[in-house]
């Protein structure tokens, strides 16, 4: 249902658009209508968001050329925009160490893992709460939303993962989380929006059971909610380190963004020269943290523009009960 | 809508007097279902809320709740006259104010050009990169900034002290009057673009008749921008500042975690930070617990009143 609304406010968005221009056109006199519309304004407007936008892009473009530059040149301050003296030791130096690499590796298996489960769990929640019929529907859903509005703390998770045992496991960065009342809050708003609720009576005279309703019929037909929701997941996760900075003292069970705030973070630079002295390359701490934030940023960089229109999707719905 | 549940009452009889015994046999894999995720909250969430009951106890981490003492509202007493916990509400408090007040007009009015842009293309992109630092680890932004705005070797002032404009690194990050600048700025930076969304669907939901009307009745852009879209959703940004409100008492770890340097303690020791530092790493369990009860306390009751007060002004709830 939603989608169909959707697609009715694209349309007539477009249409109006479109009627915009037919009014202008006619008011418009003289032949060089394409200039006459383009007004000072629009100018400001479109120079103010290119400003905005580059100061999103350029400071990563400063930090891939600094990573790619020769230590000289960084230190120099003759690297902008572009690199300098091109060398790529400081990615060597980060690959040969290992500890980023495999921390890089754990990171992604935790996060796959993380949002394999998580959607389990959001799914098993929103499927029944979003049936009418299902007796107890308010009791439960207030037991699985109010956790949202108040949290126990800090102290009492922690001491709580402690008496679960769960401190300095990997599985401490991934149970506690998989359970999102934001996400099930969307889930089940798009499946009692979007699912016509004649599709799964008609299943259900034809003797089909919930369970046989949901697979055939709901998830299929949820794709793109499943995709947003996914995706949320995954990135939460991805972003997350604070709980690696609560629960975790192993090095090999922590994240990779963790692993980069501790390196970033002047009180560590120790460790920043132990990673430059194991891989016996010399970089400079800084073209080697420029490196370092590079690698942890690329992925999320190079898989963001297939993702972006997902998220846009999913937020349009949380918003519709926000 | 009518027709279909008329159907479902036929097909499935409506459930207002049934038992459960009869509810469960026949939906019993529903409640199947619902048991993953309630055994999680209630595992991870609900089991949690016990360890609460050490505001009221002298616990100490190496004994224990064996070896604590109960001591009533002692520790909160103590909580409540600590210079660094008035410090780090005061903080907190001001510098949620200045984000709601920097902060909340922003994507308002970046939603409000963005919608009118006349290139398609040119707009799309754009709104993609401006969603971009929505989907960043605070510690990437974290050390982006510090890489960005260093006073000696950051980019910013290099550039500026090559330009001739200065002739002595700005200290962006390192000085708490600037750090307070600078976190402010990249807080909103990070959160305009996704902000938008919110708005860019309300304006859709405006119907263009008004704005034809409007044409014809010679409105120009900005006419238009006032009298129809800025009232077309008025709705939402009441309901989003309400809700913003209601989070004043909140802390973000990681954005404060992320933009820490020894020189800026005394603006970025917010809540957050007096938690982790208290509890944490100096061990002062039931301390740090009574904040992370007061800040939850309070968050429930703004919540709760945020609702009551968009509900009343005839906006959607929250809850």
């Amino acid at each position: 249902m939603i989608a169909h609304l959707k697609v009715d406010d694209t349309k007539r968005k477009f249409v109006m658009k479109k009627t915009k221009k037919d009014v202008e056109e006619t008011t418009v006199s003289d032949g060089s209508r394409a200039i006459n519309k383009f007004r000072v304004s629009d100018a400001v407007m479109m120079i103010i968001i290119t400003l905005l936008c580059l100061t999103c892009i350029l400071p990563f473009l400063h930090l891939a050329a600094k990573s790619i530059s020769s230590n000289s040149m960084v230190l120099a301050k003759q690297v902008y925009f572009w690199p300098k003296e091109i060398t790529f030791d400081a990615y060597a130096s980060i690959f040969s160490d290992g500890s980023m690499v495999k921390s890089m590796v754990y990171s992604v298996f935790v996060t796959l893992l993380f949002t394999l489960l998580g959607m389990m769990v959001c799914t098993c929640a929103a499927y029944p709460l979003s049936k009418k019929r299902i007796k107890g529907r308010y009791i439960f859903t207030f037991l699985l939303m109010f956790p949202m509005y108040f949290g126990a703390g800090l102290i009492p998770s922690y001491l709580l993962m402690k008496d679960l045992h769960l401190l300095d496991t990997m599985w401490v960065l991934i149970l506690p989380l998989i359970y999102s009342p934001y996400n099930m809050l969307i889930m089940k708003t798009y499946f009692q929006g979007s699912i016509p609720d004649s599709l799964e009576e008609s299943a259900f005279l034809d003797g089909a059971s919930n369970i046989q309703i949901l697979f055939k019929i709901v998830l299929p037909l949820s794709k793109p909610i499943l995709a947003t929701l996914s995706l949320f997941y995954a990135v939460g996760r991805w972003n997350a380190y604070a709980d690696n900075k609560y629960y975790i003292k192993s090095e090999g069970f922590k994240m990779v963004q963790y692993k980069l705030s501790q390196l970033v973070s002047s009180a560590s630079e120790a460790q920043t020269a132990t990673l430059s002295e194991a891989s016996a390359v010399t970089s400079t701490p800084e073209v080697l943290q420029a490196a370092c934030i590079m690698f942890v940023t690329i992925p999320i960089i190079c898989i963001y523009p297939f993702l972006q229109k997902y998220f846009v999707k999913g937020t349009m719905i949380g918003a519709v009960k926000g | 809508m009518a027709k279909t549940s008329n159907a479902a009452a036929k097909a499935v009889p409506v459930n207002a007097k049934l038992s459960w015994s009869k509810a469960f046999k026949r939906d019993w894999q529903l409640y199947l279902m619902l048991l993953f995720p309630l055994a999680m909250v209630f595992i991870f969430n609900y089991a949690a809320y016990p360890g609460m009951r050490m505001i009221f106890f002298d616990y100490k981490p190496a004994k224990g709740w064996d070896g604590s003492e109960f001591v009533g509202l002692k520790i909160i007493q103590k909580v409540f006259t600590d210079k660094d916990f008035i410090k780090s509400l005061s903080s907190t408090l001001v510098f949620n104010f200045l984000d709601l007040i920097v902060g909340f007009p922003m994507p308002i009015i970046l939603a409000l050009m963005l919608n009118e842009l006349r290139y398609p293309r040119f707009k799309k992109v754009t709104q993609t990169i401006l969603y971009l630092p929505h989907f960043l680890s605070w510690v990437i932004i974290g050390s982006v900034a510090y890489t960005m705005f260093r006073p000696t070797s950051g980019l910013v002032n290099i550039a500026l002290t090559n330009a001739g404009i200065i002739d002595q690194g700005i200290p962006f990050l390192t000085e708490k009057w600037h750090w307070a600048v600078s976190y402010l700025l990249i807080g909103v930076w990070q959160a305009m673009g996704w902000g938008t969304i919110i708005y860019l669907a309300a304006i859709t939901s405006i119907s263009g008749e008004l704005y034809e009307a409007a044409m014809i009745d010679g409105a120009n852009r900005w006419q238009r921008m006032w009298n129809i879209t800025l009232p077309g959703i008025k709705g939402t940004v009441v309901t989003l500042l309400i809700m913003n409100l209601g989070r004043v008492m909140g802390s973000n770890f990681e954005r404060l975690d992320s933009l820490y340097n020894s020189q800026v303690r005394d603006f970025q020791y917010q809540l957050a930070i007096y938690i982790y530092e208290k509890g944490l790493q100096g061990a002062k369990f039931s301390q740090a617990t009574v904040v992370g009860v007061f800040q939850s306390v309070v968050g429930l009751i703004l919540v709760i009143v945020a609702d009551k007060f968009a509900k009343k002004l005839g906006e959607d709830g929250l809850l």
